[in-house]
C-alpha cells in the first residue's frame, strides 16, 4: 500500500469512528437542556433524575468524541502537511476559533455542570448546561465552515503558489456552509432524540419505571420529530446548491452518466457499470431529479462523461470522476435512513398524542432497531460528501494525491493506523458495555417522595414510583 | 511588534498555559501512584482536577489550532516530523482522558485499577513526550529545503532531549504535588508536601544540568545571553522560594512561584528559538522563522481580532469555574470520578 492510500484510508477510519459520538453529543446535551429546563420551570425532581441519568450516557460519549478529536486536529499536520501548507492560511482560522470560542466553553461549562449541582444556584447549573449546548454547536459551526470551504472555497486567493485569505466574512457567509450547517445540525440533533427515544424504548418494553421513560421519549420523540422534518428541508435545500457549485458529486451521486435532458428522471436503483459508463436494471421516477435539483420539474442535469470533459479542458488532464458507485449508493441510504426517522417521528408523536405509545410493542421494538438510523445516515451522508468530492481536498484548487505528507512513510503510517484502530476498537466496545450498564441501573430516583407529577394530564403519575 | 512576532507570543502563551493547567493534572496523575495508597486516596487526588483537565487540555488543542492559522508551515513541519511521536502521546491523551470517565463506572477492582494505570502512565509520558519534543525544537533538527524534516530516532532521542524530557516530568510532577498540598487535607496533604520536597532536590539537578547542557549543545545563549542569563537566574530563585514557602506551609505561594518557574522556563525556549521557530539541523537557511512559516497579514488580523475579542471571557469563566471548586476535596465529600 501507498502512503497515499494508507493516509486516506486513516483519515476516513478515524473520522468516520469520531463522528459517531459527534452528533450524539450535540443532541443529547439539547435535550438535557431541555429537561433541566423543565425542571427548574415546573419544580419536579423527575427532571432532575433525567437530566442526571441522560448526563452519564453524555459524558461517556463525549469523552470519546473529545479524545478522538483531538487527533483530527493533529492529523491534518502530521498526514497532510502538503494541504496544510498550501490552505493553512484560510483553513486553520476557523479552526483556532472554534478551539477559542467552543472548546473551552463546553469543556469548562461541563465542569461546571457535573461538579456544580450542589455549589450552584439552579439558575446557574442551568445556565451551564445551555453554554454547553451552545458550545458543541458553534463547534460544528466553525468545523463545517472548514469544511465547506474545501467543498466550495470562497474567499481567498492564491499567491506565491498558496492560498491567502482575503475576505473573512466570505469564509462566514459561504452559501455552502449554510446548507451544510443545519443539515448537520439537525442530524445531530436527531441522533441524540433518537437515542434517547430508543433507549427509553427499551426500557419501556420491560415496563420499568415508566413515567420517568415515557417523558423522556416524549421530550426525545419531539425533538426527533421537528429535527427529521427540518433534516428533510435542508437535505433538499443541500442537493439543490450541490448542483450549482458541484455538479459532478450531484452527476455521481445520481449514476447519472449522459446528460440527463429535460425533464430529468429521478433513479431508486441501478446496476452502475464504471468501466463502460453505463447503467443497468434502472428504476426511475419522471420529473423527480429536476424537482430534487432546481425545485421545479424542468430542466437539464448534466452527466458525469460531459463534466470530466469540461474539467480537463478546465484543470488539464485527469480523471476528475470520483467513486460513482460509493456516492450513489451512500447518498440513496442516507436520504431513505432520513425518510424513515421523518415517519417515525409522526408515527411516535401520534401513539404518545393518543396515550397508546407503552402498549405499542411493535412500535417500542422498532424504536429500538431505529437507534442505529440515525448513525447509518449520517456516516453514509458523509461518505457522500468527501467521496463524491474526490479527486480534490479543496475543490477545483488542490487534490488530495498532491495534498498527503511528503516525509511520512508507509510504515509510519501503518503503525498509527493499526494502534488507532486497535485503541479505537477498546473505546467503542468499553462505550457499548458501559452504555448498557448504566441503562440497565436505570435512573436513581432516590428522591421518591418529590417524584410526584404536576401534569394534570399525565394519568401515569401517580403509580409508578413504588417499585 | 508586527503581527508575525504578536503570534509567535500568543503561541508561546497558550504553551505556557497548557504547561501551567495540564501541567498539575499530569502531576497529580502521576501522584495517584506516589501519594495515594488506596483506591479512595486515588479518588479524591483525581476529584481535585475532575472540573478542570479537560479545559486544561484545550489550552494544548488551542496551541495546535493557532499554529495552523498563524503558522501552517511550522504546524505542518513539526507535526509530519514528529510522526511518531504525536501518535504515541495521542494515544496516551486518548487513554487518560477516558480514564477520567470511565474508571468510577464500574465497581469492581480489576476494572478501576486497570484506568488508573491509564490514568498514570500517559501523566508520566506525556510531559516527558513534550519535554522531547521542545528540547529537539532548540537543538534542531534535519529540515530540508522544502521545509520538510525527515527525522530518524535519534534525532528527536538523544542524551540532551532526554534531559529535557525528565526536566518537564519532574517540573509536572513538582507542581502537581504542590496543587495537591493546596486542594486536598490531612495525610495526603503531608504527605504531598513530603514527597513536593524530596522532589524538589531531583528537579533542581536536572534543571541545572539542562541548563548547563542547552548553554553547550545549542546556539541559544550565544544569540539570547542578554535575555537568558536573568531568566535562568529568576527561575532557580522562584525555584528555591517555592520550596521554602513550602516548608513554611504557604502552599498558596508555593504554587504561585513554581507557576513562575513554569512560565520562565517555557518562555526561555521561546525565546531562545525567537525569531525561528523550528532550528534546521542541515542548514540555517533552511530555519523556520515567524516570517517564512506565517499566514498572510490578513489572515494574522482577522485572528488578531478575534482572540483579542474572546481571551478575555475564556480567562473570566475559567477563573469563575475555579472559585466555584476553591474547596479542598477530602474523603468525606461527594466524590464524581
Amino acid at each position: 500500500m501507498d502512503v497515499l492510500s494508507l493516509a486516506r484510508f486513516q483519515y476516513a477510519a478515524t473520522t468516520i469512528f469520531h463522528f459517531f459520538f459527534v452528533p450524539l453529543s450535540i443532541g443529547l446535551v439539547l435535550i438535557i437542556s431541555i429537561m433541566e429546563t423543565m425542571y427548574v420551570v415546573k419544580k419536579n425532581a423527575l427532571y432532575k433524575e433525567m437530566a442526571q441519568f441522560w448526563g452519564k450516557l453524555f459524558l461517556i460519549n463525549f469523552a470519546i468524541g473529545v479524545v478522538t478529536g483531538i487527533l483530527q486536529e493533529f492529523q491534518f499536520g502530521m498526514n497532510w502537511s502538503q494541504y496544510s501548507r498550501f490552505m493553512g492560511d484560510v483553513f486553520g482560522a476557523p479552526l483556532a476559533i472554534e478551539a477559542l470560542l467552543a472548546f473551552f466553553l463546553e469543556s469548562t461549562f461541563i465542569g461546571l455542570w457535573v461538579f456544580g449541582w450542589d455549589r450552584l444556584s439552579k439558575g446557574a447549573h442551568l445556565t451551564c448546561i445551555w453554554l454547553v449546548t451552545a458550545g458543541t454547536s458553534l463547534s460544528a459551526l466553525w468545523i463545517l465552515t472548514a469544511n465547506s470551504f474545501m467543498q466550495h472555497p470562497v474567499g481567498f486567493a492564491i499567491q506565491h503558489g498558496r492560498a491567502v485569505m482575503t475576505n473573512f466574512g466570505a469564509l462566514l457567509a459561504n452559501p455552502q456552509l449554510w446548507v451544510e450547517f443545519p443539515h448537520t445540525i439537525f442530524g445531530s440533533f436527531a441522533t441524540g432524540a433518537f437515542v434517547v427515544a430508543g433507549i427509553s424504548a427499551i426500557v419501556l418494553l420491560k415496563k420499568k419505571n415508566i413515567e420517568f421513560y415515557k417523558k423522556s421519549f416524549k421530550i426525545g420523540i419531539i425533538v426527533g420529530l421537528i429535527s427529521g422534518i427540518l433534516l428533510a428541508f435542508c437535505g433538499h435545500f443541500q442537493a439543490q446548491y450541490l448542483v450549482q457549485t458541484q455538479p459532478m458529486k450531484m452527476a455521481a451521486s445520481e449514476g447519472l452518466w449522459k446528460d440527463s435532458g429535460s425533464p430529468a428522471a429521478w433513479t431508486v436503483i441501478a446496476s452502475i457499470n464504471t468501466t463502460k459508463h453505463q447503467n443497468s436494471g434502472e428504476i426511475q421516477i419522471p420529473y423527480l431529479l429536476d424537482y430534487l435539483s432546481y425545485g421545479k420539474f424542468s430542466g437539464n442535469v448534466k452527466g458525469i462523461d460531459t463534466l470530466q470533459k469540461e474539467y480537463v479542458a478546465k484543470y488539464g488532464k485527469g480523471n476528475y470522476i470520483p467513486p460513482v458507485k460509493t456516492t450513489f449508493w451512500s447518498f440513496r441510504i442516507m436520504a431513505v435512513m432520513g425518510g424513515i426517522l421523518c415517519i417515525l417521528g409522526i408515527v411516535g408523536a401520534i401513539l404518545l398524542w393518543r396515550n397508546k405509545l407503552v402498549e405499542s410493542k411493535w412500535f417500542l421494538r422498532l424504536m429500538v432497531a431505529a437507534i442505529a438510523v440515525p448513525y447509518i445516515g449520517s456516516t453514509t451522508g458523509w461518505l457522500m460528501t468527501e467521496i463524491g468530492r474526490q479527486p480534490w481536498t479543496v475543490f477545483g484548487y488542490m487534490q488530495t494525491a498532491a495534498s498527503v505528507s511528503p516525509n511520512v512513510s508507509a510504515g509510519e503510517l501503518l503503525f498509527s493506523i493499526i494502534s488507532f484502530i486497535a485503541m479505537y476498537t477498546i473505546l467503542g466496545a468499553v462505550m457499548v458495555y458501559l452504555f448498557a450498564r448504566v441503562v440497565k441501573q436505570g435512573p436513581a430516583l432516590d428522591n421518591k417522595e418529590t417524584l410526584q407529577s404536576d401534569d394534570p394530564f399525565d394519568g401515569e403519575a401517580y403509580h409508578v414510583v413504588t417499585e | 511588534m508586527s503581527l508575525n512576532e504578536l503570534w509567535f507570543l500568543l503561541i508561546a502563551v497558550l504553551f505556557i498555559g497548557f504547561f501551567f493547567l495540564e501541567g498539575y493534572d499530569f502531576g497529580v496523575g502521576m501522584a495517584t501512584r506516589f501519594v495515594a495508597r488506596n483506591d479512595l486516596e486515588r479518588r479524591v487526588l483525581i476529584n481535585t482536577i475532575g472540573p478542570f483537565w479537560d479545559a486544561n487540555e484545550v489550552w494544548l488543542i488551542t496551541a495546535g489550532g493557532a499554529m495552523f492559522a498563524a503558522f501552517p508551515n511550522w504546524y505542518a513541519t513539526l507535526f509530519s516530523g514528529f510522526y511518531v511521536p504525536l501518535v504515541v502521546m495521542l494515544l496516551l491523551l486518548i487513554a487518560r482522558g477516558t480514564a477520567f470517565e470511565f474508571r468510577a463506572k464500574v465497581a469492581h477492582p480489576k476494572w478501576g485499577e486497570t484506568w488508573d494505570w491509564a490514568i498514570f502512565i500517559p501523566s508520566l509520558l506525556v510531559p516527558f513526550l513534550w519535554g522531547v519534543v521542545f528540547s529537539s525544537l532548540v537543538y534542531g533538527l534535519p529540515i530540508d529545503s522544502k521545509m520538510n524534516m525527515h527525522g530518524v530516532f535519534s534525532s528527536f532521542v538523544n542524551p540532551y532531549t532526554v534531559l529535557g524530557g525528565l526536566l518537564i516530568t519532574l517540573l509536572c510532577l513538582y507542581h502537581g504535588l504542590v496543587y495537591l498540598c493546596l486542594r486536598t487535607t490531612d495525610e495526603l496533604r503531608d504527605r504531598a508536601r513530603a514527597l513536593a520536597t524530596k522532589i524538589f532536590w531531583l528537579l533542581a539537578a536536572a534543571a541545572i544540568a539542562f541548563v548547563v547542557v542547552t548553554f553547550f549543545v545549542t546556539d541559544l545563549f550565544a544569540r539570547r545571553g542578554a535575555w537568558l542569563y536573568p531568566i535562568y537566574v529568576l527561575d532557580v530563585l522562584a525555584l528555591v522560594l517555592s520550596v521554602l514557602f513550602l516548608g513554611k506551609k504557604h502552599d498558596g505561594w508555593a504554587f504561585g512561584m513554581n507557576a513562575g518557574v513554569i512560565l520562565l522556563t517555557v518562555s526561555s525556549l521561546f525565546i531562545g528559538l525567537f525569531p525561528r521557530v523550528m532550528i534546521s539541523s542541515i542548514k540555517s537557511a533552511y530555519d523556520l522563522t515567524v516570517y517564512n512559516s506565517a499566514s498572510g497579514p490578513y489572515s494574522l488580523g482577522v485572528m488578531t481580532i478575534v482572540a483579542v475579542t474572546l481571551l478575555p471571557f475564556v480567562l473570566g469563566y475559567s477563573i469563575w469555574s475555579y472559585t466555584v471548586f476553591k474547596k479542598r476535596v477530602s474523603k468525606k465529600e461527594h466524590l464524581e470520578y
